[in-house]
Formats: C-alpha cells, structure tokens, sequence
C-alpha cells in the first residue's frame, strides 16, 4: 500500500527532558520520524520541550512548539496547528501517555485528529496490566502470576496465594518506576503504597517473582498488511530482577536453540496481533526457565523503545524511520533496506557479529544511594560495544564506559568465598567486575552461576577473558620483545586493550602499543551490513576488530574527510547536549563539502545514526581505539571540542601522537586549563577572579584554606560534572569532605576557591575564529553562585544584570577569547556582585548549554563553529563586530533531576551537578517562561493552597517579599518558628508548625496529610541540611513543587502572577523570524 | 581449556586461489565440496543434519556457533550429510537444558571434518562476488599450492547423485496421533524429519519412499497425494527422477518442496538454473503474490527455477524480494503445488507453514 494521502500535516510528539528510563534514544527516533516525514511531503509540526536535541531544530519540521507536554499546552497547539493526525509512538511512554489523556478527554475526537502507529485500545492493552494479563490467556500465553490492586488491603489479600519475594509494578510508568522486588511483609507494605503513589491511575500488579529467571527481549516491527518480522532478538546477561535498561545485554540472542527462538518468535507476533499494533514497532519481553525453556510474557511496548534503538544500531536497521513509513501507509516490502539500498525492508537482519551493552551508572553523584539494582532502572546511560566475539563485544564495551574500567578490573572482595557469595548474590552496578575476580580467584564458574544466576555460557566467556589475562601475566617483566606473536594476536582478538595489557605486563601504554604495531597486529575496520555480507552495503557503518581480514579501505581518490569524536555514553554532566554539537558538526561539514567521519560508542545518540555522517566508526573512544581509526581514515583532522570531557581528554595524547587537532589549540586549551598558567593570564589581561588555591596533598589543605578564607569550593581537578565539588563553610566540613574523597577514583591537585554568596552566576557561549570572538549569548543563572551551572536555571537575555555590566561581560569574554585564539566554541562563567565582574571559568570547547543558546537565538553556534574551524572567518559569514540581537522574547532553561530514582537522596542543590536533562519554556514575559519552564520540568504548579515556608537566616529579607505576594496570589502559609516568627513581625499572616526534631504534629505530618501545596525551603550550614531531609524527601514522594533557593522561589513568584494569554502562543521558527538583527558595530 | 587452546590446525582451499587457516573443532581429514554460506544466527543441529546439505561444505556466519550443544531432539535425520563445517568460532562448552552433548563432540561422534576460527566474512564476501565455490577442507599439512589445485579438481557438485546417497532405502509408514483424515506419499530425495512432523500435525498419514520408487508403485498404493521433498544437488541431472515424476503428474494432488518444486517444474517442461552464491538462511523474504502479504521463510538451494520457461497453465504463487526469483508454483489443472523455500522452517521462521494447509485443501479437492 503506498503512502496515506488523506493525510496532509502530521504532529509528532517528543519525550520532554532527558530522565533515568527515557534519554537520547528518543531523540534519534524522533528525529528520524521528522525526516521521513518531511521526506514524504507532509507538512510536520513537533512539541517536545527538551532543547538539548537535534529533534527541536528548527529545519526538521515545519513547525516546533517549546511547550511542556502536558495536556492543556498540547491540546492549545492543536487548537492552533490542526494537524490531521499525531504520531505518539516516537517520544517514549511520555508521549503515549499524552496522547492517551488528550483522546480520554475527547480532545482528538473534537478535533477530528487521527493518532498514528497506535490505537487507545492497543495503548491501553498493552499498558494496563490487568488488560494484558487477559489479552495473553486468549492467545494462550502464560504471564507471571499477579494480582492487580489499588489498595493495601487488596495488595494483603493477595499476597495469600504467592510467596516472596513478590514484584510490584506500577500501572502506566516509565523506567520501571516504583518497581520494587519485596521479600518480607514490612518491604511489602511500603513498597505497595509507594507504587500506588507513582501509578497516575493508583493501581499496581503485585506479581510472582522470576528472580534468575534468563530474560530475552524481542524488537518487532508490523505493517498494515499484518507482515511482521523481528529485526533483533537481545538476551540479558543479568536475569530477570534486574530492570532490562540496568541489564548487560547482547545481541544476537546466545544461549536458545533455534526451537525455543521460533517458540519466542511466533509468540511475539502473536502478541502484537493480539494487541493490535498494526503499523509500527514494538518491543517484547519474555522470561525463559533456564531449568525447563518454559517462558512467560513479561511485557510490551506499543512504540519505538530504548531497545529499538539499540537493535537499531546493533543491526543497521533503522526502526524509527521503517516504524514511521509504515506508520503512514506503507508496508515493509515497499520500504528500502537503507543500508542495501536494493534490498526491501522486510526481512530479518542476520549479525555476523556481537554486540555487547553496558549500562552506564552514576551512583557516585548520590552516595546515600545503594547501588542496588532492582527492577527500578537507575543507570543514566549506556555504551555498545561491537566485536567478533562476546568477549571482544563486552570488554569494547567496557571500555567505552567512561568510568576509568579498561577491562574486567580487579574488585576489593573479602578472602572468605562465603562473604564473596554473599555480594555476589546482590546485583550492582560492579557486578560484572566482582565476578570477573571470582574467576579469577579460582571461584568455579558453576558455583559463581548458582550465586549470580548469570547463564553458565557466559561464566565460561569471562572465564576465557580471565583464563588468557593468566597467560598474558606470566610474561610480567619479560623483555617485551620476548611475548609470543601468537599469543598478542589471541588477546587481541579477545578484545583486551593496549591499557589492559600494559597494566598486566607492567610497561607504559605507548610502549605496549609500539610493540604491537611493529609486529604488524592492528585493528581492521568491518561493515555493520544487516545481512551478515549476503549484499553489498552502500552504507559505511563500521567497527574495529582484530581478527581476519580488512574489509573496509578509504579510498585513495575520496573527499578530504573530518574526524568528530562523540561524547560517549550519557551520564550526569555529559548529556545529549554534546551530541547536538557533534551533529551539527558533521551537518556542517557535509555542507562544506567534507566527508564527516563520526565516531561514538553510544547507541542513544543521533550521532550513530548511519545515515547523518558520510563514515560512522561505532567504537569506544580511548586512545587506542582512536588512533586505530585516524590511522586508517587519515582524516585533515580531528575534532575534540564537541563531544564534551571524553575527546577533550585525549587531546593532549592525540597531539603529542601528531594527530592533527581542529580549532583551538592543544597549547591555548592547556593553558585555560591550567590553573598556574591560567591565573597569569588573567593578570595580565587585567580581570578579577575569585581567591584560590592548589592542595597536591590533603594534610596541606586547611592551610590553604586558611589563607583563602571560608567558606570555599573545593573540587578535584579534571572531575567531570563538578563531582565532588563542595562548598565547606568550617573546619569539620573540611574533614568530612577528606574522608569522602578518598573513597572514589579523582585527580589532583584539588582546586579551592572562595565562595561567592550573594552574586548573580552568568554563562556566555561564543564562537570564535582565532583572531575575533562573536558573542552567542548572555545566559542568566537564577540560583546563585555556588550551585553547579548545569543545575541552575538560566535564561535569556539577561534581566537583572546593568547594560554597564553586560558589556564588561562581553569586554572580557571578547579579550580572553582573542587572547585564547578560540577557533570553535567556548563557554566562559562569570559572577557578578556589587556590579563587578569576576570570571570563574573559561573553557575552549562546547558547554552544556550550547543548544539552548542556539535555540533561544535562532542560529547554530556549533555549525559556525565548525566552519570557523574549517578556516572560515566570523567576517566571511557576516559575524565581524556583530552585536547581540534583540530577542522580544523570554528563554528559560531550568534541569531536571532524578531524585525519585534513588531511595535517600537529598534533593538540596550544590557544586556538584545531579541533573539528567533540560527543558525550555519561551514566551514574550519571564514569567510565562519560566512557568512553562517549571511545569515541564515536571512540577504540578498549584494555584491555590498552602505554602510551607522555611528559610535560612540570610534568606529571611527575600522571604518576607515572596510570602507577601503568595498571600496576595491566595495562597496560605505555614512556618517554623523562626520563619513564622520573622513573618508575624511583618504582619503576614503564618500559621506556626513544629519542625520534626521539636515533637509532633510536626511538618512532616502535615505533608504527609496532604496539607501543603508548595514548599519554600532553604537551609545553610551542614546540621539545618540534616535536619530538613526528611521534609524534602517527603515532599519529593508526594511530587509536591518544592524550591531549595531563594532565587527559585522569587522566579516562581513572578511566574504565578504571570496570567497565560491563549493567543500568546508561538512555534520556534516564528520566534525566531521575530528576532530584531542588530546593524553592524 | 579446549576452547582456548589452539586445536590441530585446518586449513581451507578454494578454486579460485583462497586459503584460510584455523582450527579443527572436529575429526581429522580432508573433505572436499561446493561452499556455501548460511546466514542462520540459530538452527546449526538442523543445518547440520539437513540431507540437502549433501555434498556442501557449509559456511555459518554466525559469529559463534555451538552455544547450545546438540539436542538430538532437533536433527533434521539420522546422521550429518554434509561435507564439511565452518565457522568463525565453534564453542565446546553448551548451555542449554536440552543440551545432551557438545558440538565438537557430536562432530567426533559423527565423524565431521569441521573448522574453528576461520574467517568466514571474507569467505562470505568471496562466494557472495565470485559464486558458490568448490573447495577443499583439510587438517593435512599440505602446501596451498596443493591444496589450490586439488579444489579446482573437486568434480561439480552436478556430476554427483547426491539424493541416492542419502535418500532412505526402505520405505516406512508414520501415522498422526489422532485418525488419519488422509494418506500421502512423501518421495524422499533427502527429506527433512521436519516435513513428516508438519503432516502428522496435520492429521495425515505418511509413507517415506525413497527416491528410485516408481510411479506405478506409489498409484498403486492410493494415496490422497504426494509430497515431493527437499533435496541436494542439481535438478537438471535428475532425469530418471523427473521422468517417474511426470507419470504422476495430473493424476493425484502433488506437493513439492524445494528439490522437489525444482523437480516438479522440470517435469511439466520448465528449466532450472543455477543461482550465484544460492539462498541458505531463515530471513529470506518472499511475497504471495495472491495476498501480496510477505513471509519469512527458511530457504536452502542452489537451483531456482525459470519463471520464463514455465508451460501454460501455470500461477506464479511467490517471489523471492531478495532477487525476484521464483518461489512457488501453482497448476490448477494438474493439482500441482510446490515452494521453492521451505515450509517445515526449522531453522527458521514458522511463518510459511500454512502452506501445508494449501496441499491439505488440494487433498480435499479443494483449491490450495
């Protein structure tokens, strides 16, 4: 069937920030199904309020709404755009659930809009797990044991006909949220209404545990014609209690016979037919008895998933855009295997490879976490490895993680087996490693399978990694020349890195690496095909791999290529924000006429979409695995400066290699680093910095404290995200950070400033072309200083900083640049205080909020950037002496966080970034802004009610402001006594309330009563941190808004008195034809 | 441990100048055959025990083969008939609770030549761009010169009769479980268990007979219809074959599967032909041209027939999307019906087997 033509404009819904459970990969579909759809001819409108991707951009579609994805704005762009029909199934359960509240409300039907890929039947049957359960007996497949509850009492009731451990699983959630494996009647009890709490319909599944349990998930595709194929099978290496998304896992499925596949095969289609997915993708999760091959349904998805994607960079097959076309009319046979290009879209790609993925975790941001994993997912990213064999596939992975793990490292466990099986019988984000060294402290593989419940084939996989680490020991010390040619080979092909061996044999990286190199044994570059080479493939997708032949060669005659390096697997400071650069990067390349060569290791971006570079290496991004690719891409040079921390920190290698490095230089980029040199700088350019200090040693560090005067921000050096980074205000603060910081992997020197209170932080991004800077734009944080950049809310243009001041601003940012001799990005940090300008930070490379700026201005930053480093100059396209343009709008950014996610975490704001993701809200005033802002971060703003205020002492003078205005806007208010207290005195009426430590009924109670609406709380000083935790977990339970800042809670004052107007709505591409350019200086 | 300690070496020869090296994972010796490639990631108990595999010496390009051990359960037949085995990785440690031995094992067992760490991408892209090639697998120590030469000798795999030698010399009788709704000859130039297990689900009654059996003698016996099975090597030297077939033409439902739709075409006048580098996988899709719906099949042959010689009378019923080669026929008149891929799947997808049902509604007098 060829395209719909009774369709004209189309409406695709995004997945809103980036949070544990729903990231990048939602982008890449996302953007995909924009691109099919524009590449059809439909006229293609996008709401998604996440600027940091490529899906927002303004060329994609015809028109992008910045909107929180809630069902009034949504249904107001409706009203607005009229779209024939939405697109649901792209944006993740985000936007499966909106779709589902705008039809419930009748608003679909209203306006007589079609929803694509998916029905509300289908969406609800495969959501509502009471609904599936009945939907799998009548196609005659068994689901675990379950009961579905919306109370306690029901939850008991059933409990009397199953036996613990028991599973509880929110209807309606994402990531597993409020998922929890119990095993006593006391977990239970609490982890039922926890559940209850978090399904948006108050209803869970209380359900039969398949704890060690094999888990395989199956990646499905239909069309209208009822043809289905699977495009991958994907086996988790972790069993079943282990949430899929914290799971290793690998593709192709390794441990079923072909029988049992067929049985699982068959049965997914089943499935999908049952359900009613009819044209589009879905992902289905079985549970298989390694005892019996008995299998049971766990779960599926009626969209494009976190899985699809992998399986789509696992295979070459492009899910989204082949979910899209059969979306709108198509069916598969109609489609072209992109990848072929002579072969349809409906078979099931065959892998003549392995691909391993690794989960990326970020516990060290919150160490009151466990690090338990459970059926709650908790990693913020992952890494894909791609190998000849499972070994090569997990250690590529491993090493693409980004954490300092080059292989399977050597863990701490105790001498004692029975406390090692003790751990192991935990899963945690170390896993992998305490398991690996079981082995290798003789643990035999059946009894570490029995603890773990890790399938035997894949025991005697790492028991070969470790059996050849044996081999490759005994020659520690031996003359390098006398290590056996054969056996280099072996371990190479086996996947060990340079870094590995190096270690195991006790010579330097670079010399391990010559020896090897001389000896001639170097990686070869292989062809992601889908077909397992059955066709030729047009399409450079490629992996590194020791064994057998080259496959790929450059050609000799070709366009001068680019090498771009990613940004590696996501974790918390180093998002998709990165991405976005590395993608304009190579957008920008392309239209220069180079060959844009991508290499990344991490399956959630757009980056490794094979279609957006000329050449995508899918390779980890170390030293070895880079130099491998430039030395046989011999590209003009190689980018650092957009994928964030990851190449920045091989730039200094790949330069001393002679690698060529594009845009500014390994020198300048040094000496912004450097803090001694830095500081010289600084002086002789005549700017002011805070006070700091360098400690190499901790036993110096009060000292230097001293000198520079409390309170401090201390961090170690080269930490990404601020990891870490504290504000101490005494002395115990000092000893407690000493004691924390030896317990996790960091650098020295440690770098100690003087703490700015009462000063306004600013971000400016600029471009430069190493003689001139041009400004992007002046980015206002609202939380002062002292709370990591990328946790703030910023926004622009800037409103409460002097014209005075803002061009000192640009003064300095223009001087340092100059004297930098940026070519590309950079980013610098300023605070403001008493109108005096003190620069904080300066770095040569892409920041975090590079997309945002781009999208508040209406203009690419990294794709100037690029050409500027390509040798174009800001006066040959047009930005020589350009002044800011005049934006008649508002642009708010405020973060988003993952608190929910971790049982005891304190949600207090501080140096060291915890944020996942970003949203933007735009409107002509800063209130509307900064309310879109906030409700699409996921607060529930209230507009009545009451307002729990608590403020430190230095807050009290804004707090009397604020109060006032709420109780103008309504609003009621309860304190503690000190607040109450100070608000009494100004004659505004507060209702006092006991704080927890002083007796009941105490704040917590009236929280937990459902008695405030709105919670004001700001504490300074370690011991009010203590003592406050307990109200902002509870409030963080209760989703209640809650404002750890001052500053957040003014903004939100104004926002509250911002009174929305309908018509004020707008799309991106018509705000920015609304800019006012600037003349010329 | 066996897997990583390097086994005796094997070393790999092709007409065309290729010689790899590796390991052997099986029994020593040297086997000679047409290579051919497999892109199946599961099913190697089936591959290897599928007779239509006689005179090949099979490529997988799964990357790690033997992760499950051998069942038993799953064999296709009795013994191995191909000529030899060849993977990137062969695992000597299987994980599967039907696992009653391991591969290298079975290939002792069994008596296998079969080699390890080879690397069968480059010899996949090698068939794909110059053909099926024949060639030579051995764990002799022999120079590649030798070996070169003794692989341009190997005769064509057409020069063989390969279904004599693993066609069944006995004829046996199978009966479903319930009572048979009809009776059906199944001739046996190499047929999959699979085949008989798919007519038994169906309530028919089987009789395996091998492939010399006359069509006289299978009249005799009065069955509702005849199912022509899978099979190695070319049609077009099959000539006695194709003769008794045409005796049966016309007067029963006839059914063939692979080797047989080749055979059954041959016999109504159609030619077959040589295909470059075959069809050997489980994700080949291939349209009904009646329902325009697409399956995906198992296939395995070397052979396709000419859709441009095909008599009148004739339906086209599939197509493959890979090549548009033809993948089934359909005479109404003649009550013929047979598929190029096959049905029985295993390995592969089940998405085929209603085509069973087909020849169950021609037994009923019914259009299939």
């Amino acid at each position: 069937m060829p395209r719909r033509e009774d369709l004209h404009h189309i409406l695709i819904v995004g997945s809103g920030p980036i949070v544990i459970g729903q990231a990048g990969e939602f982008d890449y579909s996302g953007t995909q199904a924009l691109k099919v759809l524009k590449e059809e001819g439909y006229r293609v409108s996008l709401v998604n309020s996440n600027p940091a991707t490529i899906m927002t951009d303004p060329d994609l579609s015809d028109s992008i709404y910045m909107v929180p994805l809630t069902v009034e704005k949504v249904a107001e762009v409706l009203r607005r755009e009229r779209p024939d029909a939405i697109l649901p199934t792209m944006g993740g359960q985000t936007a499966l659930n909106l779709a589902v509240a705008l039809s419930k409300e009748g608003i679909l039907e209203a306006m007589g809009i079609e929803l694509l890929g998916s029905s509300i039947e289908t969406i609800e049957m495969a959501e509502d797990r009471g609904k599936f359960k009945e939907a799998m007996a009548r196609i005659g497949l068994s689901v675990p044991k379950s009961f579905i509850v919306k109370s306690l009492a029901e939850a008991q009731e059933a409990l009397a006909s199953l036996s613990f451990p028991v599973l509880i699983r929110p209807s309606f959630t994402l990531g597993g949220t409020g998922q929890s494996v119990v095993y006593n009647r006391d977990e239970f009890s609490r982890a039922v209404l926890f559940g209850i709490e978090q399904s948006p319909i108050g209803e869970i599944l209380v359900e039969e545990s398949l704890l060690g349990w094999k888990e395989f998930e199956l990646e499905v595709v239909r069309d209208a014609k009822d043809n289905a194929i699977i495009v991958c099978s994907i086996e988790n290496v972790d069993p079943m209690g282990v949430h899929t998304g914290d799971s290793i896992t690998v593709a192709p499925a390794m441990t079923l016979t072909d029988r049992e596949y067929q049985t699982l095969r068959d049965a997914a289609i089943a499935i999908l037919r049952e359900v009613g997915v009819e044209t589009g993708g879905s992902n289905v999760q079985f549970a298989v008895n390694p005892a019996d091959g008995r299998f049971v349904v766990i779960e599926m998805n009626p969209r494009v998933s976190r899985s699809s994607a992998l399986a789509s960079k696992a295979t070459g097959f492009p899910i989204a855009r082949v979910a899209t076309r059969v979306a709108i009319g198509y069916t598969l046979d109609e489609i072209d295997n992109e990848i072929t290009g002579n072969t349809p879209a409906s078979f099931e790609p065959s892998l003549d490879y392995v691909v391993v993925k690794i989960p990326r975790f970020h516990f060290e941001k919150f160490p009151q976490s466990d690090r338990v994993l459970g059926p709650q997912m908790q990693s913020v990213g992952e890494a894909m490895g791609i190998g000849h064999n499972f070994r090569e596939a997990l250690l590529k992975a491993l090493r693409s993680l980004e954490n300092g793990t080059d292989h399977l490292m050597p863990e701490l466990l105790p001498d004692d087996p029975e406390e090692i099986g003790r751990i192991l019988k935990i899963s945690s984000d170390r896993r992998i490693h305490q398991i690996g060294e079981a082995l290798r402290r003789g643990i035999p593989e059946e009894t570490v399978a029995i603890w773990t419940g890790y399938d035997r084939w894949f025991l005697r996989e790492i028991g070969e990694i470790i059996e050849l680490e044996r081999k490759v020991s005994a020659f520690m010390g031996e003359p390098l020349a006398l290590f056996p040619d054969d056996l280099l080979r072996r371990i190479k092909e086996n996947g060990f890195s340079d870094r590995c061996l190096s270690r195991l044999l006790g010579v330097k990286e670079q010399e391990f690496r010559e020896m090897r190199l001389r000896r001639g044994v170097e990686a070869r570059f292989r062809t992601v095909d889908t077909c397992a080479g059955e066709f030729a493939a047009r399409t450079p997708y490629l992996y590194g791999t020791y064994q057998g032949a080259p496959e790929w060669r450059k050609e000799k005659k070709g366009k001068e290529s680019v090498l771009i390096l990613g940004s590696g697997p996501n974790r918390i400071g180093q998002g998709v924000e990165f991405d976005y650069c590395c993608v304009h990067g190579v957008m920008a390349l392309r239209e220069l006429g180079y060959e844009a060569v991508m290499m990344n290791c991490n399956p959630e971006t757009v980056s490794t979409d094979f279609n957006v570079s000329n050449r995508l290496f899918f390779e980890p991004l170390t030293l070895e695995d880079v130099l491998a690719v430039v030395d046989r891409e011999q590209p003009r040079g190689v980018v650092v400066q957009f994928g964030g921390q990851t190449p920045l920190k091989l730039m200094k290698s790949l330069h001393d290699a002679g690698v060529p490095i594009l845009g500014t230089s390994c020198e300048m980029t040094d000496l912004a680093e450097n803090r001694e040199r830095f500081r010289g700088l600084i002086d002789r350019l005549g700017l002011l910095q805070p006070r700091s200090g360098l400690v190499s040693d901790l036993d110096d560090g009060m000292e230097e404290i001293r000198r520079i005067g409390f309170p401090v921000l201390v961090r170690p050096s080269y930490v990404l995200g601020g990891e870490a980074m504290e504000i101490l205000y005494d002395e115990k603060d000092w000893n407690e950070y000493k004691k924390r910081i030896a317990t996790i992997d960091f650098r020295f020197p440690l770098l100690i400033d003087s703490f700015f209170s009462d000063a306004t932080e600013v971000d400016v991004d600029a471009i430069g072309d190493g003689r001139e800077i041009a400004i992007g734009g002046i980015l206002e944080h609202i939380e002062q200083a002292g709370i990591h950049s990328g946790d703030s809310a910023c926004f622009i243009p800037p409103k409460t900083l002097s014209m005075q001041v803002q061009n000192e601003i640009v003064r300095q940012t223009k001087i340092l640049g100059e004297a930098l001799e940026v070519t590309g990005l950079m980013n610098i940090q300023f605070a403001v205080q008493n109108e005096t300008v003190y620069l904080l930070e300066v770095n040569p490379r892409a920041s975090r909020t590079v997309p945002f700026t781009s999208k508040a201005i209406g203009f690419s930053l990294p794709k100037a950037a690029m050409r500027l480093m390509m040798g174009e100059s800001l006066s040959s396209l047009g930005l020589s002496g350009r002044k800011i343009p005049v934006l008649p709008y508002t642009s708010v950014k405020e973060a988003v966080f993952p608190f929910r996610r971790f049982k005891g975490v304190d949600t207090l704001l501080s140096p060291e970034m915890k944020s996942t993701g970003e949203v933007m809200g735009i409107s002509r005033d800063f209130g509307g802004a900064f309310r879109d802002a906030q409700i699409a971060s996921g607060m529930d703003l209230p507009v009545s009610g009451t307002v729990f205020v608590s403020v430190s002492d230095r807050d009290k003078e804004e707090a009397v402001r604020v109060s006032r205005d709420l109780v103008a806007l309504g609003f009621d208010l309860v304190a503690t006594a000190g607040t109450a207290g100070r608000l009494e005195k100004e004659g505004i009426r507060t209702l006092k309330v006991n704080k927890v430590k002083e007796g009941r009924p105490h704040i917590v109670d009236l929280i937990k009563d459902g008695q405030v609406q709105l919670v004001i709380n700001t504490v300074s000083g370690k011991q009010a941190q203590k003592d406050s935790l307990s109200i902002r977990q509870e409030t963080l339970l209760r989703n209640i808004p809650y404002y750890t800042t001052i500053e957040g809670a003014k903004a939100l004052v104004i926002a509250l008195q911002t009174k929305g107007t309908p018509d004020s709505l707008r799309s991106l591409q018509e705000l920015h034809r609304s800019i006012l350019l600037p003349e010329k200086a | 441990m066996a897997d990583l300690d390097v086994f005796r070496k094997i070393t790999l020869a092709l007409e065309d100048g290729t010689v790899l090296g590796g390991h052997s994972a099986g029994v020593p010796g040297t086997v000679s055959g047409e290579f051919v490639f497999n892109t199946a990631m599961s099913g190697y108990e089936e591959v290897l025990t599928d007779p239509s595999y006689a005179g090949q010496i099979v490529v997988m390009t799964a990357p790690m083969i033997g992760n499950t051990g051998i069942t038993r359960e799953d064999a296709e037949s009795g013994k191995v008939h191909l000529s030899g085995f060849v993977a990137r990785e062969i695992k000597s440690f299987p994980s599967n609770h039907r696992a009653k031995t391991s591969l290298p094992d079975y290939f002792r067992e069994e008596g296998v030549v079969a080699a390890s760490g080879i690397d069968t991408r480059l010899l996949t892209l090698r068939i794909r761009e110059r053909g099926s090639l024949r060639g030579i697998l051995t764990t002799e120590d022999r120079s590649s010169e030798e070996l070169v030469e003794a692989a341009r000798a190997i005769p064509s795999i057409s020069e063989t009769d390969y279904v004599r030698k693993v066609s069944s010399s006995m004829a046996r009788t199978v009966h479903p479980s319930g009572p048979a709704a009809f009776r059906a000859v199944l001739v046996d130039y190499g047929a999959k268990e699979s085949i008989v297990r798919n007519l038994l689900d169906l309530g028919i009654e089987v009789t395996v007979v091998p492939s010399e059996t006359k069509a006289r003698q299978i009249l005799e016996d009065r069955p509702d219809g005849v199912i022509l099975s899978n099979g190695p090597g070319d049609p077009a030297v099959l000539d006695d074959i194709v003769s008794e077939i045409r005796g049966l033409v016309g007067r029963l439902p006839l059914f063939g599967i692979c080797l047989g739709h080749q055979l059954l075409a041959r016999a109504v006048g159609a030619r077959t032909y040589k295909l470059p580098f075959g069809h050997h996988g489980v994700n080949h899709p291939v349209l009904d041209r009646l329902t325009g719906k697409v399956l995906i099949t198992s296939q395995n042959h070397n052979y396709a027939v000419d859709a441009e010689t095909l008599p009148s009378g004739a339906t086209k019923t599939f197509e493959s999307l890979y090549d548009r080669s033809l993948e089934g026929l359909w005479f109404r008149e003649t009550r013929i019906y047979s598929v190029q891929f096959h049905p029985e799947a295993a390995p592969g997808p089940h998405d085929a087997r209603s085509v069973f049902g087909s020849f169950l509604n021609m037994m009923s007098g019914k259009n299939p």
